[in-house]
């Protein structure tokens, strides 16, 4: 009966091990974005606060997304926040095409193997994450709604920016 | 003999149990990703990509339906448009 026990225990820590979990949300820590193995030029985050958003070229909500990212990267660049946009495109020609199209003023970089992607577990397309400066998730909004997530990103980051004053 | 039998049913319970318990009963054993949904997203997966070809199937649809009225369109329910 004890060895039965054994195999139901073992049989049901294997099937746990299999299923999908893990999602990174609010209070988890952000993994850096050198560790995701992207292609681009990742800025420096450290003490900033952070903004990653999430995107695909084949994204409807993206296309609208990119012009609020790029506002609030002018309004509040100065501020300390650190916009990166993070691209799910496995081709580099749909990428590079929208990014041409879109001319973000913001950092964008590319997980075409879907390390980083997969490790965070993104919930949806587009996803944004806001990150403090101590390197926590704060906030994460799952798609793009326009006015309402533009208004709901400048309150929560005007929040974080206003956690601590002192230069990075 | 009737034990080994026994234990031997009790495990195979037990080991579905144990899996059904685990990730096999996840909902997100076998669901394509967010970020893996480029090419259901592709222009040639919709299906109304095509307006000849739709207006077609809505008339086909409409016409073998006509007892359920069409579709968005008021008629006689005669199926003869």
């Amino acid at each position: 009966m004890r060895y039965l026990l054994k195999v139901f225990v073992g049989l049901a820590i294997v099937g746990w091990g299999t299923g999908a979990h893990g999602e990174i949300s609010v209070g988890d820590r952000f993994p850096p974005l050198q560790a995701g193995g992207l292609e681009g030029a990742a800025p420096e985050t450290k003490g900033h606060v952070l903004l990653v958003d999430f995107w695909a070229s084949w994204c409807e909500p993206c296309k609208e997304s990119f012009p609020a990212y790029s506002r609030l990267h002018s309004d509040y660049q100065s501020r300390g926040l650190v916009v990166v946009a993070v691209s799910v495109d496995e081709k580099e020609p749909a990428f590079s095409a929208f990014v041409k199209r879109q001319a973000p003023p913001f950092a964008t970089l590319r997980d075409s193997t879907h390390q980083l992607v997969g490790m965070i577990k993104v919930p949806a397309m587009p996803t944004c994450y806001l990150v403090g400066r101590d390197g926590t998730v704060r906030f994460v909004h799952r798609g793009f709604h326009g006015r309402e997530t533009d208004l709901e990103l400048r309150n929560e980051i005007n929040a974080l920016l206003a956690e601590n004053q002192s230069p990075p | 003999m009737k034990t080994n039998l026994f234990r031997l049913i009790l495990a195979g319970v037990l080991s579905a149990l144990g899996l059904a318990c685990g990730g096999c009963a996840s909902a997100n054993l076998a669901r394509v990703q967010p970020w893996e949904r480029a090419t259901l997203a592709d222009y040639t997966m919709r299906a109304d990509r095509d307006p000849l070809s739709g207006a077609i199937r809505e008339h086909v649809f409409f016409s073998r339906e006509a007892a359920s009225g069409g579709r968005g369109i008021g008629g006689s329910n005669c199926g003869c448009n």
